[in-house]
């Protein structure tokens, strides 16, 4: 029953997006170059260096490219909770709890961000090329690895911007602070963490689990040891750290909605 | 002319009200300059690129962290929103020039951000990284190139707003300036990354002149003043094509009932 209510909700969104088409079409392609932005960076960067934190351009690429896949999905899914400051501030979120409906898939499918497809597409062409370009040993696991880990890593990057932006319901201004955990670990794991020094890398590839987005999963597909020596396990593992970061994430949510009180306006 | 100065004034005293926004706002800046500055000198620092060391790889990060909210990289929807909403005919029978007192508004916004967006970054790099300070010739050149640098992100921020009066919904627009803004204003990577067949391309463009050409002139890459010849230009022209649009907008206007 609510699932179905659930589709409706977005069904309604979805067209109300599209009405201004050229607009639409637009925000598509920006999305799709603003993904591809961020691959010519890397390709300007490497145009004048051979190797970054000891990796060549393609296994860069691939990271960046399984990064950017799995953040365009997240940010389609779960991006709409940057708006949670002002629906807290405004009182539309208390029309939430009035509904018989979850609170968080209520915020997630309020403003489903179709636009973001272009960003999804883009990241999945570099994706491709980078797979075809990479000396990948094929097999049953490696295959299983390549579709899970843009998957695990859009999982990652939604527990990721819920947990952050619930710092909203205890700190007003707290969106900014979001931010800096979203996007910053979006910019973060597009390269592999061993350019980052001790501390940077601590807070974004373990407290914020950003190295098991793309960094770990790109090493076992490449059969590279770890640099900085962790075991080759940590490569095959992102699945399990996506879902333990959900967890987390839900209940990190539920406490703070429990929390919340209304602002009164 | 008092009255454009007043509303400098007030655009200055407007942004000065969200005090813990800007401590916010400082931390998620810092944040990102460690980022970008991590993967940058790990480039860097294998040999100097383009003329740029780590000390210089570190000023044009920390520099740019901090311009970027002076300049304003993105675009803002503050016109748009009142060309939707209808308000803009308030704006328009007011007895002001709408481009011109916008524009002292945002240069009221610029020097504010200049002491809490600009200072705590740079002072931030300065102190805990290699840092490059130009000599003391360079300061008033790079105070007239930051000026110009405000003047054509203002220019191209109200045209894209003014295409609102066109398409109603200019959000598409305005993705595709920030994309572009990104990639080409020089704040992912320095311009002179880019590969030599590309850079006559990437320095012909407006958004050069928005932050690259004031960090060059801090860096004192060369002479300051073919850079501030190409902001004095875009700053005209965007400027003049910007008062061109509005007039034929206003045209377009239509005031239903009331």
């Amino acid at each position: 029953m609510a699932e179905s209510v659930y589709l409706k909700l977005v069904g309604a969104r979805l067209r109300g997006q599209m009405s201004y088409r050229t607009s639409f079409l637009l925000q598509c392609v920006a999305q799709a170059i603003n993904q591809l932005a961020e691959l010519a960076i890397i390709l300007v960067l490497f145009n004048r260096v051979s190797a970054l934190g000891g990796f060549s351009v393609a296994e860069v690429v691939l990271m960046y490219a399984i990064a950017g896949t799995a953040f365009g999905i997240a940010d389609m899914v779960a991006g709409q909770l940057d708006e949670l400051p002002t629906y807290i501030r405004t009182g539309t979120f208390d029309v939430l709890l009035l509904r018989p409906l979850g609170t968080l898939a209520q915020m997630m499918a309020s403003d489903l961000h179709l636009r973001k497809v272009g960003r999804i597409v883009a990241g999945l062409v570099v994706l491709a090329y980078a797979l075809s370009r990479n000396d990948i040993a094929w097999s049953a696991g490696t295959v299983a690895l390549a579709v899970l880990a843009p998957v695990s890593g859009a999982v990652i990057f939604s527990s990721i911007w819920v947990t952050a932006n619930a710092v909203c319901f205890w700190v007003v201004d707290g969106q900014e602070l979001a931010n800096t955990v979203t996007y910053g670990s979006n910019a973060f794991t597009s390269y592999p963490i061993t350019v980052y020094g001790p501390w940077l890398r601590r807070f974004f590839a373990f407290v914020v689990p950003g190295a098991f987005v793309a960094y770990y999963p790109s090493l076992a597909l490449l059969g590279r040891p770890d640099p900085l020596g962790g075991p080759a396990l940590l490569g095959w593992i992102s699945p399990l750290v996506a879902v333990a970061a959900a967890v987390v994430a839900g209940l990190v949510w539920r406490t703070a909605v429990r929390h919340y009180r209304g602002t009164g306006s | 002319m008092r009255a454009y100065v007043s509303l400098a004034l007030a655009g200055f005293r407007r942004y000065s009200t969200y005090r813990q926004a800007m401590v916010a706002g400082m931390a998620t800046n810092v944040a990102f300059g460690l980022l970008r500055m991590a993967v940058l000198v790990a480039a860097v620092g294998q040999a100097p690129i383009a003329g740029y060391d780590v000390a210089a790889t570190t000023t044009y990060v920390w520099l740019g962290q901090g311009l970027m909210a002076v300049v304003v990289l993105w675009g803002d929807k503050q016109l748009a929103d009142r060309v939707r909403s209808g308000d803009v005919v308030v704006d328009l029978y007011r007895p002001w020039h709408l481009q011109s007192a916008l524009f002292a508004e945002d240069v009221g916004r610029a020097g504010y951000a200049v002491l809490v967006r600009l200072a705590p970054p740079v002072a931030f790099g300065a102190v805990f990284f290699p840092f490059r300070w130009p000599g003391f010739g360079t300061a008033p050149v790079f105070v007239i190139s930051v000026a110009l640098a405000v003047a054509v992100s203002f220019g191209m921020r109200f045209l894209l707003n003014a295409t609102t009066f066109w398409l109603l919904d200019n959000r598409g627009v305005q993705a595709l300036y920030t994309a572009l803004t990104w990639l080409f204003c020089g704040l992912a990577v320095p311009l002179a990354f880019f590969p030599d067949w590309a850079l006559p391309i990437v320095w012909s463009t407006p958004f050069a002149a928005m932050l690259q050409a004031p960090i060059d002139i801090f860096l004192e890459r060369g002479s300051p003043w073919p850079l501030l010849a190409a902001q004095g230009f875009w700053a005209l022209v965007v400027l003049a094509v910007g008062h061109l649009v509005l007039a034929r907008a206003v045209r377009k206007v239509v005031v239903q009932g009331g």
